[in-house]
């Protein structure tokens, strides 16, 4: 990574036409600039701030090479560039988000030069500080929930196995054989309910100890690496103090459901509460 | 394993899961164009590339999905 992107005296960025691009990690509202020092971002650039206002935008430098619009379409299938780019990319929203207010922006959003990112911060300076105003003095925590085997397969017969004594008639045989799947197929229907409405009553009781909630859709196994079905993955908006009562919730939420398992992580910066597009263009959904 | 359980005031950055931070990162964040690559602003092409990567375990996916549809009504 080359140094000349950035002048060291005035911390202003370069232009595109030297083949290189400013990313924009997020934006901060009374962010002490100190607070970034040294911090590289993605692609080991040093990250630098673009004030505008009260407002303080992240940004580093990156070439085009790398992010220009069709390496950018490449890289984002290479799944190794994308978690170092996702990584260093909340390496910086997090450091900012502990210091002061912060609307993370979506990853890989790119602009010419620091005076263009001056020129939107100026331009959407009122939608950054409403979405400021939501998160100020709030954090993001995740709970996902996996079903293991024991919630989701289905509870046993009932009455004991009389399988028909053999020769007993083949036309009563094969009836007792066809009710007996249907029988399986209704308890593991059950079981299946049963586990959703569990899901839905631990986010319904964690929800309400939060400023807001938002469904993410399930994850993949692949990616996790997780065991058992997914059947909750969610995030909470939670006034700072509320998140050691929170946290309890959701232990206690875990225990009183045997076979699921209920994780939390966090704090996050407040990825998932500053969207600011318009949520009815953006239904949620995990079927998609 | 590399999920999380964190109540304290910092994440680590080596524990948190990839998965997810990509649910945050590829579906959060306030969402304006840049100057370079508008489609990825406009288009949610980062899920589109990582759904190509895991196509194999759709299947599985589909799974845990019809399990959650048979709650509803």
């Amino acid at each position: 990574m080359t140094d000349r992107a950035t002048d060291p005296v005035t911390g202003q960025g370069t232009a595109a036409g030297d083949g290189l691009a400013v990313y924009l990690y997020g934006v901060a509202r009374g962010l002490d600039p100190a607070a970034l020092d040294g911090v590289a971002g993605v692609g080991g650039a040093p990250v630098r701030t673009v004030p505008s206002g009260t407002l303080t935008a992240l940004v580093s430098t990156v070439p085009l090479e790398e992010y220009g619009e069709a390496a950018l379409r490449e890289n984002l299938e290479d799944l190794a560039w994308l978690e170092a780019t996702a990584r260093a990319h909340h390496d910086v929203v997090d450091l900012a988000a502990h210091a002061a207010p912060t609307a993370p922006v979506r990853i890989a959003t790119l602009y010419r030069d620091d005076a263009r990112v001056a020129q939107v911060l100026a331009e959407q300076g009122e939608a950054f500080a409403r979405a400021l105003d939501r998160v100020a003095g709030r954090a993001e925590w995740g709970i996902k929930a996996y079903a293991h085997r024991e919630a989701l397969e289905p509870a046993e017969p009932p009455e004991p196995e009389s399988a028909p004594a053999p020769g007993a008639g083949s036309a009563g045989a094969g009836t007792a054989y066809l009710r007996r799947r249907q029988d399986e197929r209704r308890r593991r229907a059950d079981a299946g309910r049963k586990v959703g409405e569990q899901a839905a009553a631990i986010h319904d009781r964690l929800a309400e100890l939060a400023v807001a909630a938002r469904h993410h859709p399930p994850q993949d196994p692949k990616l996790s690496g997780r065991a058992g079905v997914q059947i909750l993955n969610a995030a909470y908006l939670l006034e700072e103090g509320d998140a050691a009562a929170f946290a309890e919730a959701a232990r206690a939420a875990g225990e009183r459901c045997p076979g699921i398992e209920v994780e939390v992580t966090g704090p996050w910066p407040p990825y998932s509460f500053i969207d600011t597009t318009d949520p009815a263009a953006e239904p949620e959904g995990a079927g998609r | 394993m590399t999920a999380v359980l964190d109540t304290g005031r910092d994440v680590p950055m080596e524990r948190v899961a990839l998965v997810d931070l990509l649910d945050r990162l590829l579906a959060g964040g306030v969402m304006i164009a840049g100057d370079l690559v508008i489609s990825i602003a406009e288009v949610d092409l980062v899920r589109v590339s990582l759904r190509a990567l895991v196509t194999s375990v759709r299947d599985e996916l589909l799974r845990g999905d019809e399990l959650l549809r048979e709650e509803e009504p």
